[in-house]
């Protein structure tokens, strides 16, 4: 049978812990103490002292700064500790547009994180490449690392990367993202066109974790091909 | 309609004549919005150096290079002389107060003309970036590699036959491998210095920029710096929008100041429109201009000071920042991203209350500004960190293509808004700040005073703020008014041809300019008279100052260089597009 989470210790009015309202064992003696599982208490820690690393590139970041600023005070919810160095922090926020340029340097970021670590992707750019369908621009990060909250809007609102760490730390709590991944390997990115070059597939594997993952986008039509060795052709004549 | 006008005149065309003959012609087109002077790539160098030194001429400030690629041209516009790209070279001069373009056109096989490095070091990047995205090549230039994309790219991506979606692969080989980094070796050299890398994600890059110095021990003995991190191919993306579809785009750039943008494109496309747009919409467009100023000034002294390891200032300054947003938020729903402008517009009129909102926010704007000036203007640690680092002086400014802040504070007095007045910066009373110091303690200094003459002009015009439309009424670029469509055929017509047409710009081109956050905000842009834009090339204010930024750090410590970064002020989205 399953129990019902255990919850978090209370405190009273008269500022005692208040007996838990899970499997805890009230006290008879009058000492306050409480028990609970290890990987509850650990989680409980951990969606509350978040540590952010904001990877922040674009107009997003311009947002994110407002979050973390005075007026959204972002140390309501236990996520204000910033820090600038992928070592010292377990949430990356990756705030911005990042182009294919900038990908191997994401996922280095990324894999210096030590576990555990989560990923919020902030705004349009970062979760699907927004509205640069473009020739430099990653289409979503989740080609390069894992994302556990997408949050919308370009830019999101204060109030909705608020939200989304909100969620993140439900997620947490609830157990559902203590799971390790494995990413060793820069996964090249490149989006399926030129069909003579493998295209690794990304889409499988561990890093397929994101339920409902878009599948690469299909590009690939002959007509693009040809552009592509025209490209390529226009390029070996003494460019390169 | 513009194309009507009389092609502009050119003061100095005797002198030309007679130093350069018939080898540079001036091009006679009506309704051009600048000079525009025609040569090949042979006398490409005799006539940039005329250019620069004549006293008739003086065109020091070399602002952008627009290429572009007229191979979908429709026929009755493609080149006569069965030539494929153009390079358009945008001169200024400080001393005429004049614009100048000069052009060469190219052949389709392999493009190349002499580089203008030595003329103006200002080319540098600019040459690197038309090399990158256009395939133009530069002979006898110093470094010409890719600069905005990364070296695992293949072919020009502005060619207009390059796939837009078309991408490559890139790896960790694929970043910058500089001189520098390869020279870690040399034994000569062993244990006197060594390479050190700055970015991109480093938190005084903000983000997306990245410098490889070399060092010995504190001393920075030589640098060079990348960009290209957030190169979000603004100007293809155009090329596949509407004319007003672009505007979102536009906000994009330089983020801090979002409505700048906007203002400056849709005035370039208004300008080869010819058409006016009502008091209202410049007076609100002028008022919005100057608090993203402000909001963007705020920004960059908020952040360059957390940098340097002064935070407070940081909530102080993002305070009145919060507020503006609350004003932008009520004028079009967006606190950041606006996409408010409109070809002969705005998206819709300013709320009721506007003038009495803006004028509430004023006090606390200023207070917040004190606060910062308070605690920094005298402060010995500030003063320490910022007074003597970061210097430009006046010759080197300008030989590098500063405008903008960092151009005044280095003893400049140009000013888009002052010398070249548009909107309504013609009717007010202001004054343009100026340092004659030029290190980085000078741009805080102007940067401050910016803010209080923004101040000023919007005062001035919350005083007089005209009633009437927002829009102009020519239903040919911007919506008819819902009633008309609903209730007469006109309207419904108008309403119609531009949602499923967009916007017609005649065919032509123009270099607009306006004075961004950082500095001139040029666009270059191109019509072939169908409804999307032909070719945007925009002239990002921080690109100049990013390109320079190698040269002011050498002979400084690692710890200036952060100082001299955050002044500057570079904005990636912009920088990059
Ligand atoms: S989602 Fe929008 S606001 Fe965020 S980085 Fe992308 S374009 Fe900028």
């Amino acid at each position: 049978m399953k129990t019902p989470p255990p919850s978090l210790p209370v405190r009273s009015p008269a500022g005692k812990i208040a007996p838990p309202l899970g499997p805890g064992i009230p006290s008879s003696s009058g000492a306050d103490f409480l028990t609970t599982k290890l990987d509850v208490a650990v989680q409980w820690a951990q969606s509350n002292s978040l540590w952010p690393m904001p990877f922040g590139t674009a107009c997003c970041a311009i947002e994110f700064m407002s979050v973390v600023s005075s007026h959204y005070d972002l140390a309501r919810f236990g996520a204000e500790v910033v820090r600038f160095s992928p070592r010292q922090s377990d949430l990356l926020i990756v705030a911005g547009t990042v182009v294919d340029k900038l990908a191997p340097v994401l996922k280095k970021v990324y894999d210096q994180m030590a576990e555990p670590k989560w990923v919020i992707s902030m705004g349009v750019c970062a979760s699907t490449g927004g509205f640069y369908r473009a020739y430099h621009v990653v289409q979503g990060i989740d080609e390069i690392v894992p994302v556990d909250v997408y949050v919308a809007g370009c830019p999101p609102t204060p109030e909705n990367l608020i939200h989304g760490i909100i969620e993140l730390q439900k997620k947490i709590q609830s157990g559902e993202l203590a799971r390790h991944r494995e990413a060793k390997t820069f996964v090249p990115i490149r989006v399926g066109v030129d069909p003579d070059l493998s295209i690794p597939a990304y889409s499988d594997g561990v890093m397929a974790r994101v339920p409902g993952k878009k599948e690469l986008p299909e590009i690939g039509e002959t007509a693009e091909s040809e552009l592509n060795a025209k490209a390529r052709a226009a390029a070996g004549e003494g460019d390169r | 309609m513009s194309a009507t006008l009389a092609p502009p005149s050119i003061s100095f065309g005797p002198v030309l004549e007679q130093k350069l003959g018939k080898r540079v012609t001036v091009e006679q087109r009506p309704g051009a919005d600048i000079p525009t002077l025609v040569t090949d790539a042979v006398t490409l160098k005799e006539a940039a150096l005329f250019l620069r030194d004549d006293p008739a001429t003086a065109y020091d400030l070399f602002l952008d290079l627009a290429s572009v690629d007229n191979s979908k041209l429709p026929g009755n516009l493609a080149p006569k002389d069965g030539s494929r790209f153009q390079a358009n070279y945008i001169l200024y001069s400080t001393r005429r107060n004049e614009h100048l373009r000069l052009r060469v056109n190219l052949p389709a096989k392999d493009p190349a003309v002499p580089t203008l490095t030595g003329v103006w070091p200002a080319a540098n990047w600019f040459e690197r970036e038309a090399w990158d995205l256009m395939g133009i090549r530069f002979e006898g230039h110093p470094n010409l590699q890719r600069l905005l994309t990364h070296n695992g790219f293949v072919g020009h991506a502005l060619r207009k036959d390059y796939d837009k979606s078309q991408r490559w692969l890139c790896t960790e080989e694929d970043l910058l491998q500089t001189e520098l980094a390869a020279r870690t070796d040399d034994p000569e050299d062993m244990f006197e210095t060594m390479t050190l890398n700055f970015g991109p994600s480093h938190p005084t890059t903000h983000g997306t920029l990245r410098v490889v110095m070399r060092v010995d021990g504190e001393k920075i003995v030589a640098a060079e710096s990348e960009c290209g991190y957030l190169h979000r191919c603004f100007e293809k993306m155009s090329e596949t929008h509407t004319w007003v579809q672009v505007v979102p785009y536009t906000d994009r750039l330089n983020y801090c100041s979002p409505m700048i943008n906007g203002n400056g494109y849709v005035r370039g496309v208004e300008q080869m429109l010819g058409i006016e747009v009502p008091p209202r919409a410049k007076a609100a467009r002028t008022v919005l201009n100057e608090f993203s100023r402000i909001m963007d000034h705020l920004v960059c002294i908020g952040a360059n000071l957390v940098d340097l390891g002064a935070l407070t200032n940081f909530w102080y300054a993002f305070q009145p920042r919060e507020e503006i947003y609350g004003l932008l938020e009520a004028c079009c729903g967006a606190r950041l991203t606006s996409s408010y402008a409109r070809i002969g517009g705005l998206a819709k009129d300013v709320p009721d209350n506007f003038v009495e909102w803006s004028r509430a926010l004023l006090p606390g704007i200023r207070e917040k500004i004190a606060d910062i000036d308070g605690l920094i203007t005298k402060n010995k640690i500030a003063w320490n960190r910022m007074r003597g680092t970061g210097y430009v002086s006046k010759e080197n400014a300008i030989a590098w293509g500063f405008t903008g802040p960092c151009l005044r504070a280095s003893g400049v007095a140009y000013d888009v808004r002052k010398d070249k007045p548009y909107e309504m910066y013609g009717d007010v009373d202001f004054d343009v700040p100026i340092s004659t110091d030029g290190d980085n303690f000078a741009r805080y200094l102007v940067r401050m005073e910016e803010m209080r003459q923004s101040m000023r002009i919007i005062e001035q015009l919350l005083a007089r703020f005209p009633k009437g439309p927002i829009n102009s009424d020519d239903y040919r670029v911007i919506l008819p008014p819902k009633e008309m469509v609903y209730n007469e055929m006109e309207g419904l017509i108008y309403h119609f041809k531009l949602v499923f047409e967009g916007v017609k710009v005649p065919a032509g081109e123009i270099y607009s300019f306006t004075e961004g956050a950082n500095g001139e905000l040029g666009y270059s842009l191109v019509s072939d008279g169908s409804g999307f834009p032909y070719r945007v090339k925009v002239r990002p204010p921080c690109f100049p100052l990013f390109a320079s930024f190698e040269h002011i750090i050498k002979g400084s410590m690692v710890s200036d260089a952060v100082a001299t970064l955050g002044a500057l002020n570079i904005i990636a989205g912009e920088l990059d597009r």
